[in-house]
């Protein structure tokens, strides 16, 4: 049993880690988010040039790691830096091309010549042939960076069934209604109106594909969440030795010492769901869906407490924008808002529970 | 990361399998399984069975009759024994007194006392709290004043669990009262025949004698019977809080308690279906269930890390806190999944060889017994909230 990084991965952790506190400091987030667009483009060309968008993807589609540790620990120091970027989109998507031999469009993504995004509801979409190509009519509801894509995988009902699709920006077909988001970045409801677009694989057959996908998106959502909530203990611990008030240290008050062991508990129960998603994942897909749901499950449920503890405990400050704790805080409670939340991942836990014991029986 | 144990680990666990197949006696599983309320004798039986394996006193260092086992496989066959139903080791003698007089006593103390509790000789039981000092333990006045070659000790200890089986009583009592509280404490090997000791029952909300109080006038102890230097009788208790536990989070008894849970779920019905398909029971059981495989990992990462040779203390704490939580949910479970079979309390039904009709499903018996019994785990041990004042002090350094 071996629960460190390993050399390689140690190094990718440290060269981003180094990356984004250089390049992505506070200042810069602050500026970064009231941009029109949301994110940097030239700081996602640098993240390019390291290879950080290589690590999330093996070397048969052109990247250099892909396992779901490798997933991980870059949305770690995503978390820990509050980065704000396509990395959800390009995994999604990537995920999706991958399973599907894009793999010169993924190239071009990894290399950070193309910026991906992914909407990946296959009921919001209907898909039907149209002479050479396929048409889509729908509306893909939050899509992170739409407006900034380049190409959008999206999923769409056709009459084989779930299928993937690739549109492009600025086809006809395609409107864009884009929006900041309280944690910051931006995303866009994708409003398909007959829009052109390619069929990735087989139609009918991407149901499989997709929930690969999500299941990878979520472990990276879980090691994010981890790395904020861990963030968020620092910055409450650091505020609890420091503020004082009936002059002491608050920290020093047995309610607040116990509220801060019990969420520092909750937070290592936490990293092991992730850590259990990302051992999972390449185990089979019962295994791989049982342990993403869990740990999304866990991730929802701890998130809000860490979330409302930290600010709660800073009392006043941690209500302002001023304070980078705050935003932590709601990023932290906006992962749980993605690829499902906590009562549904309880949910669909049950569900694949009750799928094991009647493949059992 | 790699979270697969080992090959060498998982042919020490087909070992350890192959052994309780072996030697589990039928009769002790079945009794344990079925929560029915075990005697001196099947405690001492299965002491005697992993003694005959050289297995009993597992953490102990070799020459004393220990295994040399690692972290690693103490937790594997600790969990292994869990889920074959065996009974527990009973701690007092082997795994609380056992590591101090390794530590702290004389050589004619360890070669006395250490195979007498191998062995079963002497049942020990464990005198650490009194009326007064709970969580405070540190205030305890049980006195022992010294006259000639010989303590006299004055005073009574409380809580003392299994005291109505025990030769001797490993006994933290007060030899001077100046200067701070800990500093006048020693620790003391008390012979349970001694004239001037009286043994009170404390029937539980259970209705079952598993504690007792332990009363002490003018009991004259031998001054041999000091463990280490008196006075300095805290370290000594305070090691045995800090001695490494690899299994305080009971990971394989809630394996175990969750398994039987899921079985008793899967048939047993309200409203027309199983209790596993109505909403309600099956989110609780599967945030239980989600609960239990993190707690089963962060469990695995503080081995790992003990492996490496980093102590665990105050994550011992974190795992306490959680493991007992997640024992006390799935007794909470069992007692819901009861019903109104919860209520009837047959105590027959809880001893061995009972033939009588069961009242209602064979699960209800012990369910409402157990949860209330299992409320002491986050009362014993440290209770759950001192165990959140040593995170906070020791983690969090607040």
């Amino acid at each position: 049993m071996d629960f460190s990084l390993g050399e390689d991965r140690q190094m990718l952790v440290d060269t981003l880690g180094r990356f984004l506190a250089g390049n992505f400091d506070w200042k810069t987030r602050e500026t970064v988010i009231e941009t029109a667009e949301g994110w940097s483009r030239p700081v996602w060309a640098q993240l390019a040039e390291l290879g950080v968008i290589g690590a999330l993807f093996d070397e048969a589609s052109g990247g250099f790691g892909g396992s779901a540790f490798d997933i991980g620990v870059v949305f770690a120091e995503v978390g820990k830096a509050l980065a704000v970027g396509p990395f959800l989109g390009t995994l999604l998507a990537g995920r999706a091309l991958a399973a599907t031999g894009e793999t010169a469009l993924l190239e071009q993504a990894i290399a950070g010549e193309v910026t991906l995004s992914a909407a990946l509801d296959s009921d919001a979409a209907q898909g039907v042939a149209d002479g050479e190509g396929w048409a889509l009519t729908g509306t893909q509801p939050v899509v992170p960076f739409a407006a900034s894509a380049d190409r959008i995988v999206v999923a769409a009902r056709t009459g084989e069934g779930p299928s993937l699709f690739l549109i492009e920006k600025g086809a006809p077909g395609i409107e864009i209604r884009d929006y900041p988001l309280i944690d910051g970045g931006a995303a866009g409801e994708l409003m398909l109106d007959g829009a052109a677009a390619t069929l990735l694989g087989q139609a009918g057959e991407a149901g499989a594909i997709i929930e690969e996908a999500v299941a990878a998106g979520l472990v990276a959502l879980c090691w994010e969440a981890v790395a904020i909530m861990d963030s968020l203990k620092v910055q409450t611990l650091e505020y609890l030795r420091t503020r004082k008030q009936f002059g002491v240290a608050i920290g020093k008050f047995q309610a607040l010492q116990h509220r801060m062991a019990t969420l520092a508990l909750e937070i290592e129960q936490a990293r092991s769901s992730a850590i259990n998603a990302a051992d999972r994942f390449a185990k089979g897909r019962l295994e791989r869906e049982k342990a993403v749901s869990a740990a999304k499950f866990t991730i929802g449920r701890v998130g809000s407490l860490a979330a409302e503890e930290a600010i709660q405990m800073h009392g006043g400050i941690g209500m302002t924008w001023e304070l980078p704790l705050s935003h932590y805080a709601k990023r932290l409670v906006m992962i749980g808002h993605q690829l499902g939340d906590e009562d549904m991942h309880l949910e669909r836990f049950i569900a694949l529970g009750q799928d094991a014991l009647a493949t059992a029986s | 990361m790699d979270l697969s144990f080992t090959q060498e680990d998982e042919a020490f666990r087909a070992e350890v399998r192959a052994f309780l197949q072996d030697k589990l006696p039928a009769r002790l599983s079945d009794k344990v399984r079925k929560g029915q309320r075990l005697t001196k004798a099947d405690m001492e039986e299965w002491h005697a069975i992993l003694n005959a394996r050289g297995w009993l006193a597992n953490h102990w260092p070799v020459e004393w009759g220990g295994t040399g086992w690692s972290v690693m496989q103490r937790f594997i066959f600790e969990t292994e024994v869990a889920l074959a139903h065996a009974p527990r080791i009973v701690p007092f003698g082997l795994s609380m007194l056992a590591p101090v007089l390794i530590k702290y006593g004389s050589e004619a103390q360890k070669k006395h006392w250490l195979p007498r509790i191998l062995d079963g000789t002497d049942w020990w039981c464990q005198g650490y709290s009194e009326p007064g000092a709970g969580s405070d333990l540190a205030a305890l006045k049980t006195s022992a004043v010294r006259e000639g070659d010989h303590y006299v000790v004055n005073g009574q200890k409380t809580w003392t669990t299994l005291g109505q089986y025990a030769d001797m009583i490993f006994c933290l009592v007060r030899t001077d009262n100046k200067g701070k509280k800990q500093e006048g404490i020693s620790f003391l090997l008390i012979d349970m025949k001694t004239p001037g000791i009286e043994v009170r029952p404390i029937k539980l909300l259970d209705g079952d004698y598993e504690v007792n109080e332990v009363f002490f006038t003018d009991v004259r102890v031998p001054v041999e019977n000091l463990v280490g230097e008196e006075n300095k009788g805290w370290t000594y208790a305070k090691y045995l809080l800090t001695y490494e536990r690899t299994n305080i989070a009971g990971v394989g008894a809630s394996m175990a308690a969750f398994e039987r849970l899921k079985q008793v779920a899967a048939t047993q019905r309200r409203n027309g279906r199983p209790l596993a398909q109505d909403p309600q029971f099956a989110a609780r059981l599967a945030r239980l269930e989600i609960d239990l495989e993190n707690m089963k990992t962060t469990n695995l990462r503080v081995l790992a890390a003990a492996g490496a040779g980093h102590a665990p203390m105050a994550e011992s704490s974190m795992l306490k806190i959680r493991g007992t939580e997640i024992r006390q949910q799935i007794s909470d479970l069992m007692r819901r999944a009861a019903g109104v079979h919860a209520q009837p309390f047959v105590t027959e039904a809880l001893e061995e060889g009972f033939n009588g009709p069961a009242v209602g499903p064979d699960f209800a018996a012990p369910a409402a017994s157990h949860y209330f019994n299992y409320r002491k785990l986050s009362i014993f041990g440290g209770s759950n909230e001192v165990q959140r004042e040593i995170i906070s002090k020791a983690i969090l350094e607040l």
